[in-house]
């Protein structure tokens, strides 16, 4: 079963990768010249049918490829209407009054400063992404970190370590983890999480960017693990005999040869996470607090991108100044994941290329 | 034959729609405050009415004033007067929105049991949801940093607050914005150094949640929206205006209500509707009071 013949090893390999979007067209042009040289032996109808599947199957792609442009358009259509509006400046920091309270007098004095803010519902609404992109990153990166240590663990077990009977088991009961609906993750967080962390950090904050990173982290596990475990079936079998031929313990195989090898696809694993990280949603609104600060301590209320939009959409009139300005965080958020996509997409090429060697 | 008893069928159809349309499916949407209370008058209209069917949804005042313009509702409800800049959307939409006054809430100010401050002036609840203040220790409690409670920026909490404890000043960034007041009665009673804010309705009930009087000015008395039993609410200081914190409910529609809407407004500023607000822990309309403006 473990034996592949290395054109099996590299199709399972191009699986691992095809999420990112780039690799997948090329895998579907791989055997179309096989296809053709059956074509002769074919009936005229037998042919017209394949014909007419393989053009459904060519609308059904375009249609996916379509959709992602007409999103890409609307996006960024409304979310650059923006600057209408908003000076492109305002979008980092604006001028913020400050109070100073005199408790002597019970009377309050005024200063003006620049200040890094998101207030959108104000006489002079703010609309600083500092905070936002801050939070987002605060919650996705421990999250990630979590998740690909996490997930690393169990791909290996289930790739090297794990019976078959275990392993049937096991994975589709990480997968189920995925399945749970992120509103009730995030409900625990919020009911039972936050104060256990709270508890035993004493931290100001009872939710904050930690307690979401735990929650997000489990949405993210069963991702990771189930691709690290791709990646590491796909490392060819003759690379482990050598080692063993070598007087190789397990361990070593497992920790010198075979994770080494499948490190281009275990990077990819992380990457896609830290993507699902960014974009979750409701974990973060129910358990970060959403507070827009700009901090790096783990433990402050946060409040992430996603949040905002999610919070704030449903109640801002269709085309005003808070309506655009949500679109244009849409449209960053976008950007940033398009971007980690594409990078780990080269980074992936990149060392393949190199493993080939 | 077939044909003929399918033209039947048809027409039949055609009824009913008519029939539907007909008895008026009245779709309500808005403020989160006044969700419970706007659940039980439909409850009890429906009951009244067998004709009437009522759906009713939250989302904050933002989002039901929202879909009012959008025309996805039928009535608004809202825990604040609708804004100069919505009033120009519905304008420009050819929308005249007419404004009922249904009932009024009072906000309190809460702070968790342990907490050993009993009142705030005006200035000094300002001054803490300005970042002016923070810590305790200031107030007269211990040297703690205080936690606050705030909403989200679509309800009508967030907005009454801003302007009239605010003074139209921006909250300190650090307020954590709750997805409703119940949020925040569960984060406050958790939280020996927080402070929350919302109708007094969700704290009643809240064995952890300590309701703070408030003071207008330094001189003037510690007033609390709670009557002397400690259960429900003490309506003279709301009129009165003796209690700063208080507002107006509102239902807001498209044009005069007529029909039914019209019917379901009029029995909810009557007598049987404003004996439900009271039940719930809202206050009802001053006699007297011109409920329809």
């Amino acid at each position: 079963m473990k034996i592949d013949v290395p054109g099996k090893v590299e199709g399972a390999r191009i699986g691992v990768v095809a999420p990112l979007g780039m690799a997948a067209p090329r895998a579907s042009a791989r055997p179309a010249p096989a296809a053709s040289g059956a074509d002769l032996r074919l009936r005229g109808g037998r042919r017209l049918r394949e014909r007419a599947i393989e053009l459904f199957l060519l609308a059904n792609g375009s249609a996916a490829v379509l959709i992602i442009g007409l999103i890409f358009v609307f996006l960024f259509k409304e979310g650059l209407a923006a600057f209408r509006d908003i000076q492109p400046i305002q979008f980092i920091g604006g001028q913020e009054n400050t109070p100073t309270y005199d408790p002597e007098l019970d009377t309050f004095t005024e200063t003006r400063q620049f200040a890094l803010v998101w207030q959108p519902v104000s006489d002079s609404p703010k609309y600083s992404l500092l905070p936002l992109l801050n939070g987002s990153l605060l919650v996705a990166l421990p999250a990630t970190l979590i998740s690909t240590v996490i997930g690393l663990l169990v791909g290996i077990y289930l790739a090297e370590l794990a019976r078959a009977r275990v392993r049937e088991l096991a994975k589709p009961a990480i997968e189920l983890l995925a399945g749970i609906p992120t509103v009730i993750i995030g409900f625990i967080m919020l009911t039972v999480v936050a104060s256990l962390v709270q508890s035993i950090t004493h931290s100001h904050f009872r939710l904050n960017a930690f307690v979401g990173a735990l929650g997000v982290s489990l949405v993210i596990i069963p991702v990771v693990a189930s691709l690290t475990e791709d990646a590491l079936r796909a490392v060819p079998e003759p690379l482990r005999l050598a080692s063993y031929g070598l007087g190789a313990t397990r361990w070593q195989t497992v920790s010198r040869v075979v994770v080494p090898a499948a490190v281009s696809g275990i990077t990819a694993a992380g990457i896609l996470g830290f993507g699902r990280a960014l974009g979750e949603t409701m974990i973060v609104l129910m358990a970060t607090g959403n507070a827009a600060l700009i901090t790096g301590n783990i433990l402050s209320s946060v409040r992430t991108m996603t949040a905002t939009i999610a919070a704030e959409l449903g109640a801002v009139a269709r085309g005003s100044e808070q309506y655009h300005a949500l679109f244009f965080v849409g449209a960053t958020l976008f950007t940033i994941t398009f971007m980690f996509n594409l990078t780990a997409e080269v980074i992936v090429a990149r060392m393949r290329r190199r493993l080939r060697m | 034959m077939r044909s003929k008893s399918l033209l039947v069928l048809v027409f039949l159809g055609f009824l009913a729609c008519g029939g539907a349309a007909d008895a008026k499916n009245i779709t309500v949407k808005g403020s989160d405050t006044m969700v419970l209370l706007a659940q039980r008058w439909a409850e009890k209209y429906m009951e009244k009415h067998s004709d009437a069917s009522i759906q009713v949804t939250g989302g904050g005042s933002g989002t039901g004033i929202a879909a009012l313009l959008n025309g996805t509702t039928d009535i608004a409800t809202s825990s604040r007067p609708i804004k100069a800049a919505e009033m120009k959307t519905a304008r420009e939409g050819g929308i005249n929105t007419f404004e009922t006054k249904v009932a009024m809430d009072a906000l309190s100010v809460v702070v968790h049991k342990d907490n050993p401050v009993n009142e705030l002036t005006m200035n000094q609840v300002k001054a803490i949801y300005t970042g002016a203040i923070n810590s305790w220790k200031d107030l007269g409690g211990p040297p703690k940093a205080i936690v606050r409670y705030s909403r989200e920026s679509n309800s009508g909490t967030y907005v009454f607050f801003k302007e009239h404890v605010l003074g139209n000043q921006d909250y300190a960034p650090d307020c954590q914005n709750m997805p409703g007041t119940a949020a925040v009665a569960t984060a406050v009673a958790k939280d020996p150094a927080a402070i929350g804010f919302g109708g007094v309705a969700y704290f009643l009930s809240q064995p952890d949640v300590k309701i703070l009087k408030i003071k207008k000015e330094r001189d003037s008395p510690a007033i609390t929206p709670v009557a002397a039993d400690g259960k429900s609410l003490n309506f003279e200081v709301v009129y009165s205006g003796e209690y700063p914190i208080a507002r107006d409910l509102f239902c807001y529609t498209t044009g005069k209500p007529a029909g039914q809407v019209g019917a379901f407004l009029s029995w909810i500023v009557g007598p049987e509707g404003q004996a439900i607000a009271d039940e719930l822990g809202y206050i009802p309309l001053a006699k007297g009071q011109a409920a329809v403006k």
